[in-house]
């Protein structure tokens, strides 16, 4: 249980530290870097704390799609050569200190929440019927319930990313000018009186065809 | 005091969420890092609903991370993809530029 301790406040503080240096980095790209290592240091701690499932499909889909769509967009865009100074600039300032006051304000009050249930411990009961099963493994619990009691909640997360999947695609098109493209409806509303001309071409004149 | 309790899991995924509230208020340079802002938000919640889970023992904890982890997908691509065509259109993703509304 030690190890368990001492593996626990290791990957606290690298999770912690990879955090704030997501916010302070200087270049984009390391910022990138740094919350790659934030979500892996993450996934590891579900992993030890035993939702083996959620902490894998937290490597698969936040540091194999979503980290890696920011370094994309980070590379496309060029701004590795802006600087994040976040602290540097001395005029437009003055939010600095709200929002460290803010910021400061919500921290404490998330600690204070937390030392609540010293008070009140029967707020920490469950209330759901689905328990754990410690007989079988994580990922058949979670599929057990995620396909019976939640499938119209799963269907419809699929439906989120579909919807999120050609709203980008909607968003980052681009139509150019001057390109010949197939247009499908004016090629099916086509009709035989536009599409075909009888002409009585002259002798040595030949037809114009390109109308 | 060497037992790792449910306080700790809470109080580690307070202060990833503070940073990134604070990553939100104090950047003035780059849009994307407000991003990435956000999602260290939505994996502080997530840290949050796993560790009541294991030490509630209920499984619905889980299901939901699953459900969050999708709207975190899908609003990085959605936020990804604006970014992309404000670039595009404006030439510039610094903060202190996008004043279009004046707020």
């Amino acid at each position: 249980m030690i190890i368990h301790t001492i593996f626990f406040y290791i990957f606290s503080i690298i999770a912690i530290f990879s955090a704030i240096m997501v916010t302070v980095s200087r270049n984009t790209v390391h910022s990138v870097f740094f919350l790659i290592l934030d979500f892996i240091t993450i996934s590891c701690l579900f992993i030890m704390i035993g939702a083996e499932f959620i902490g894998m499909i937290m490597l698969i889909v936040y540091v194999g799609a979503v980290a890696v769509l920011f370094l994309f967009v980070v590379m496309m865009l060029n701004v590795s050569k802006q600087k994040n100074e976040w602290l540097g600039d001395e005029k437009n300032s003055n939010h600095i200190p709200i929002g460290l006051l803010i910021s400061g304000i919500i921290f404490f009050e998330l600690i204070i929440v937390v030392g609540g249930w010293k008070y009140k411990p029967e707020l920490l009961k469950t209330f759901s019927s689905i328990g754990i099963d410690l007989d079988s493994t994580n990922t058949h619990e979670i599929g057990k319930v995620l396909y019976t009691d939640y499938i119209h909640l799963f269907q419809l997360s699929g439906m989120v990313l579909l919807v999120a999947m050609i709203g980008a695609i909607v968003l980052t098109f681009r139509k150019r000018e001057g390109i010949k493209r197939q247009s499908y409806f004016r090629q099916i509303s086509r009709e035989r009186t536009e599409g075909v001309e009888l002409t009585d071409p002259k002798n040595n004149e030949g037809v114009k065809i390109d109308v | 005091m060497f037992e790792i309790s449910l306080g700790h899991y809470l109080i580690l995924a307070a202060t990833i969420f503070t940073i990134g509230v604070v990553g939100i208020f104090l950047n003035r340079k780059n849009i994307i890092v407000i991003l990435m802002s956000i999602e260290l938000i939505l994996l502080a919640v997530n840290i949050n609903l796993v560790a009541f889970s294991i030490y509630m023992n209920d499984l619905v904890g889980q299901i939901f991370t699953l459900f969050i982890l999708t709207v975190a997908a899908a609003e990085a691509a959605i936020g990804l993809a604006i970014i992309v065509i404000y670039y595009r259109n404006s030439g510039t993703i610094r903060v202190q530029e996008i004043d279009k509304l004046k707020g």
